[in-house]
């Protein structure tokens, strides 16, 4: 009940966001206050969320907060919503960001100042399905949302972006749509298999004891991770992201890809994994090369931008690398810490597409050559981006380097040569965020960069937690361990692969999750 | 002196016919005979309203014995949950799925009617023209629109229609099937011609409907005339028999599927035989062009199902293929060439083939389901598509109605540029015609492709149900390039798209239209429980 009071008020706000715009959206003050309406929603949605948080039983593990009912019969369909440790981490990040999106949001000028309102509650709008998304546990409920997400960032995308957003948008929607209509596919097939064993349904408890014939279940699983891949983004599949970013507003970016695009990830995790894993075993091979791939490529490609959103595009590129060859690791290590990057990389990608958004809104140009020796003026914004940006560099101390550091030793058990390869991403990591760094901020100060101003108050307010968040569980990410890590035992289990002796003797013990049975 | 054998005949029996359960049938005839007096004898002020009231009474009372006599048809097969018998002598087959068919065309006539009955987009007149032996610009047009004539005959016309479409989906034997057809094509032939605007396009649509329509029909006579000479009866369950026992020539029978087929496809829509649709739907006056979409398709997809299913039902593997075929190049033509069509109704025709396309992969997937399971069938996943396509439809070109400029309805879709910041409503609610068009979850167009795919993919066609997908995300493309238009781009000029909004009729159909569109969307499960409900056809 509770995740569906959490899910229902960020969509609430968003009606209430709209048509209060609506009313008045002549009045000079009225986007202020749409503003306070609209983080005011999204702070209940995070208390809320702390609340169900609290009632979690993080000891117990498995999934908690469920609530069960039909809703297509006919289909096999039900309204079910409930929790595990990979889940509620996921809601955690949905509504820990979106009230310091929607703060840096309301600062930014858009081409029709009347058209705030709309934003704002478009971005609400995320929130509430993202939250459903994440919390689903019917695979029919997951898919519905997963694609009803696409509707409200593109008109994000297409009405707020900038001048080539149209073409932007659409390649957007196009792409995710063929990713999403070959999981539409294998839905039906899912509903065949399903219902020809018996009573149809699309609970992930019943799928997971679904007998599927072994070329059935390959072709299933391939529809679904057609979807996944191509939202997370795995390369080849990623030309979408950088476009959308390039195009977007920085708050829609960080919506797109802090929270939307780990739906990907966050479905090769609980869906494919549950229901298809022999199949997911099967494919492994293949999608940790194209991980690697990914982080290599995106490394290089980041390092190739001169368009400062388009790197932060193309480091995401390389991070969800990272994330998805640590899901297909099959090591608990790799998949705890692959579970740990997504929320992280999720703090580090959203300060790091804010702060930029600033800069570039200030100088007005997203060339990196465009800046120089900014941060003689403006010391605060310089300061956020260099955090923020070693944060994304995985710079020890700051939260991604444990994740990534798990992904790596996680990895380093199963394959020693994907691992090596796979670390180059962290060099290559220096290279793109320290380039731009050292060509924006540093040296003398450029003549046309002259204009930029420091921070002001709402966007300090926006970057500091995300800040302190990352800073804070750079040294202490034990407690969002502790939440995760049952769940992970879960799916690593179920899996059945299980983690693989220590080759040496080591100190460290990997906690190892139980041989075999499916 | 001539001795006539009349004691030799034998006795002739009157027919007996089930009058309660063809009600539906005999009130829609019953009302378009009523209109034809009413043109007679009624004064020309008062015969336009008295007409409207007549066919939304006749519509209503018919559609309300529908439900009643839905309600009271007998389970003949519980194992296959079929419900109904075949009446009027053999000739009609009253079951779940033909009744259900009705209720779906009284309804879209329902909100036809709405629509014809329209007069306050354009100064008080009708969509129709006042009087259609009129050149069109001449002085006696002038003088008709002058002397407020209307050409009221429509709404009789449409009846007519309607009741060949009921018949049409309904037909127990094949040249019950054929008078059906016929009677739902020659209204329809006329009133495509009658349009007040662009009146040369209109009877270019209505010639060309007319000549191609004839070619057809002659196709389909050709098929019942080889069917009955391979079965030796026009009845489908004869048919059925005979392909069971495999007893005529095969040629003959493969030469009467083929005929049949192109018949029927025909007045589907299904490429090749679509050619027509695009300059029809372009050229025809709006609300018929939503009459046709929505209610000849209807009525068409049924009687296909009815004679494949139950006459054919013995050699599906001998004509599924070619429907494999047929739905591929469907799906695909008809999303390809919509992407580059410029007219809101072209557009809308090119969607209508491919969606044309999208309704046969379940067809071809011929799947019934185990005995005494609920599984979504070919035939009730056919039933919802068509119900909530239809429904959006008629709203899409209800839509269409109100975008106007000077010159009538602005249908070049570059004067749609910008609509969403002029009229955010009608825009957000033709987008969302467009979206469920294109099959996205939580509209009803979603249900709709998950019904027909989970139909196929049931029927062991899953490699169908791939391509289907593909398919849909090339469809995709071109609604939301409409969607782009019309919230994206900036109006090209000054004078741009001028939206009537005082359509009242109008806008209570593109409501029903949207809300119903949202509603199936998000609770699909009443119209799914009645179209399983409708069960397997009587044979």
């Amino acid at each position: 009940m509770i995740l569906t009071l959490l899910a229902a008020i960020p969509l609430v706000g968003a009606v209430v966001v709209a048509v209060l715009g609506r009313f008045r959206s002549d009045h000079p003050a009225e986007g202020a206050r749409g503003a306070i309406v609209a983080v005011g929603f999204s702070l209940i949605a995070l208390a809320v969320a702390l609340v169900a948080l609290s009632r979690y039983d993080i000891e117990a593990g498995g999934y908690q907060l469920t609530s069960e009912h039909r809703w297509i019969e006919a289909f096999g369909a039900h309204y079910a919503v409930g929790v595990n440790g990979i889940g509620i981490t996921m809601v955690l990040l949905t509504t820990i960001l979106t009230p310091l999106v929607l703060v840096a949001a309301s600062g930014d000028r858009l081409a029709q100042p009347e058209r705030m309102p709309t934003y704002l509650a478009l971005i609400l709008s995320i929130e509430g399905l993202a939250i459903a998304a994440f919390s689903s546990t019917d695979v029919f409920l997951f898919y519905v949302l997963f694609e009803a997400t696409l509707i409200p960032l593109y008109f994000l995308i297409g009405s707020f972006g900038g001048p080539n957003r149209s073409y932007a948008a659409v390649k957007f929607l196009i792409y995710n749509l063929v990713g999403g209509l070959l999981m539409l596919a294998a839905i039906v097939g899912l509903y065949a298999v399903s219902a020809k064993a018996g009573d149809p349904s699309y609970l992930l408890t019943d799928l997971q004891n679904l007998d599927i014939g072994t070329n059935t279940e390959r072709l299933l699983f391939c529809g679904f991770m057609a979807a996944f891949a191509i939202k997370a983004p795995l390369w080849p599949f990623h030309t979408w992201l950088p476009d959308a970013a390039a195009q977007s507003t920085p708050s829609t970016s960080v919506m797109m890809v802090s929270i939307l695009d780990k739906l990907g990830t966050f479905g090769m995790l609980v869906w494919c994994l549950g229901i298809f894993p022999e199949a997911a075993d099967w494919a492994a091979p293949v999608i940790i090369v194209l991980a690697v791939i990914s982080i290599i490529y995106g490394a290089l490609a980041a390092i190739g931008q001169d368009d400062i959103r388009r790197l932060v595009a193309f480091t995401s590129v390389s991070h969800f690398g990272f994330i998805i060859m640590g899901i297909f690791a099959f090591t608990t290590t790799a998949m705890s810490g692959a579970t740990l990057y997504m929320f992280n990389h999720g703090l580090s990608t959203a300060a790091l597409f804010l702060v930029t958004g600033m800069m570039i809104a200030r100088r007005g140009s997203a060339g990196i050559g465009d800046f120089g020796g900014v941060q003689k003026i403006a010391p605060i914004m310089s300061g956020f981006l260099l955090v923020a940006g070693l944060s994304s560099l995985s710079l020890p101390g700051l939260a991604p380097f444990i994740s990534e550091f798990m992904v790596l030793a996680g990895t380093y058990t199963r394959s020693i040569p994907i691992a090596v390869i796979a670390t180059l991403g962290i060099v290559l990591a220096a290279l793109y965020i320290l380039i731009m760094y050292q060509r924006t901020m540093t040296g003398p100060l450029s003549d046309d960069a002259r204009g930029v101003t420091d921070l002001v108050s709402h966007e300090k307010v926006a970057l500091a937690p995300m800040v302190v968040l990352i800073v804070g569980l750079g040294f202490f990410p034990q407690p969002l361990l502790n939440v995760i890590n049952p769940a992970i035992d879960t799916v690593a289990s179920h899996v059945g692969v299980g983690d693989p002796e220590p080759r040496t003797p080591t100190q460290i013990q990997v906690p190892a999750a139980e041989e075999g049975g499916h | 002196m001539l001795h006539l054998p009349f004691n030799d005949l034998p006795p002739i029996a009157a027919p007996t016919l089930e009058y309660a359960l063809l009600a539906p049938l005999f009130i829609v005839a019953g009302g378009a005979v009523l209109g034809v007096v009413t043109e007679a004898v009624v004064p020309r002020a008062q015969r336009f309203t008295v007409q409207i009231v007549l066919a939304v009474v006749t519509v209503v009372a018919a559609l309300a014995d529908t439900v009643w006599v839905y309600r009271d048809l007998n389970v003949v097969d519980s194992d296959r949950l079929a419900r109904g018998q075949v009446g009027g002598e053999g000739a009609l087959t009253i079951d779940g799925p033909g009744v259900f068919t009705w209720g779906m065309l009284l309804v879209f006539a329902l909100m036809c009617v709405l629509l014809f009955a329209e007069r306050q987009l354009d100064g008080g007149l009708s969509s129709f023209t006042g009087r259609a032996a009129d050149a069109p610009g001449s002085a006696s047009e002038a003088e008709a629109v002058k002397a407020r004539l209307e050409h009221s005959e429509v709404f009789p016309l449409a009846m007519f229609a309607l009741v060949g479409m009921m018949l049409f989906a309904t037909s127990n034997d094949l040249l019950t099937m054929f008078v059906a057809l016929e009677v739902l094509s020659l209204p329809l032939y006329l009133m495509c011609g009658i349009a007040r605007r662009r009146r040369l396009l209109s009877q270019e649509a209505a010639l060309k409907y007319f000549l191609l329509g004839a070619f057809s029909s002659v196709f389909f006579l050709y098929g019942v005339a080889l069917a009955y000479g391979y079965a030796g009866s026009f009845r489908l369950s004869d048919i059925a028999a005979a392909v069971g026992s495999r007893t005529g020539s095969e040629n003959l029978l493969l030469a009467s599927i083929a005929l049949l087929a192109v018949g029927l496809l025909f007045k589907i829509g299904a490429v090749p035989f679509h050619t027509w649709t695009p300059d029809v739907y372009q050229g025809a006056p709006t609300p018929v062009s939503a009459f046709m979409a929505a209610g000849t398709k209807a009525a068409a997809f049924i009687a296909l199902v009815r004679v494949f299913f139950v006459a054919f039902g013995g050699s599906s593997w001998d004509w599924r293929p070619i429907f494999w075929i047929v739905a591929v190049v469907t799906m695909f033509l008809g999303s390809i060439v919509a992407v580059s069509q410029t007219d809101a109704k072209r557009m809308l025709a090119y969607s209508s083939i491919a969606h044309a396309g999208f309704i046969l992969v379940g067809f071809v997937g011929v799947y019934e389901g185990p005995a005494g399971s609920d599984h979504i069938t070919s035939i009730s996943s056919i039933l919802i598509y068509l119900t909530i396509y239809g429904v959006s439809s008629i709203g899409a070109f209800a839509v269409v109605m109100l975008v106007r400029d000077g010159s009538g309805e602005a249908t070049h879709l570059a004067k749609w540029a910008g609509l969403g910041r002029t009229s955010p409503w009608l825009a957000g609610t033709f987008a969302l015609f467009m979206l469920s068009f294109a099959g996205i979850p939580l509209t009803a167009g979603f249900v709709g492709k998950w019904a027909v795919f989970s139909a196929a993919w049931a029927g062991g066609f899953w490699p169908l149900v791939v391509i289907g997908v593909l398919m849909s995300a090339i469809a995709a493309y071109f609604y939301i390039r409409v969607i782009v238009l019309m919230f994206f781009t900036d109006p090209v000029d000054e004078n741009g798209p001028s939206v009537v909004v005082s359509g009242r009729l109008t806008t209570v159909v593109i409501a029903v239209a949207a809300i119903a569109t949202v509603a199936l969307g998000i609770v699909p499960g009443p119209l799914i429980d009645l179209a399983q409900h409708a069960g397997a056809l009587v044979r």
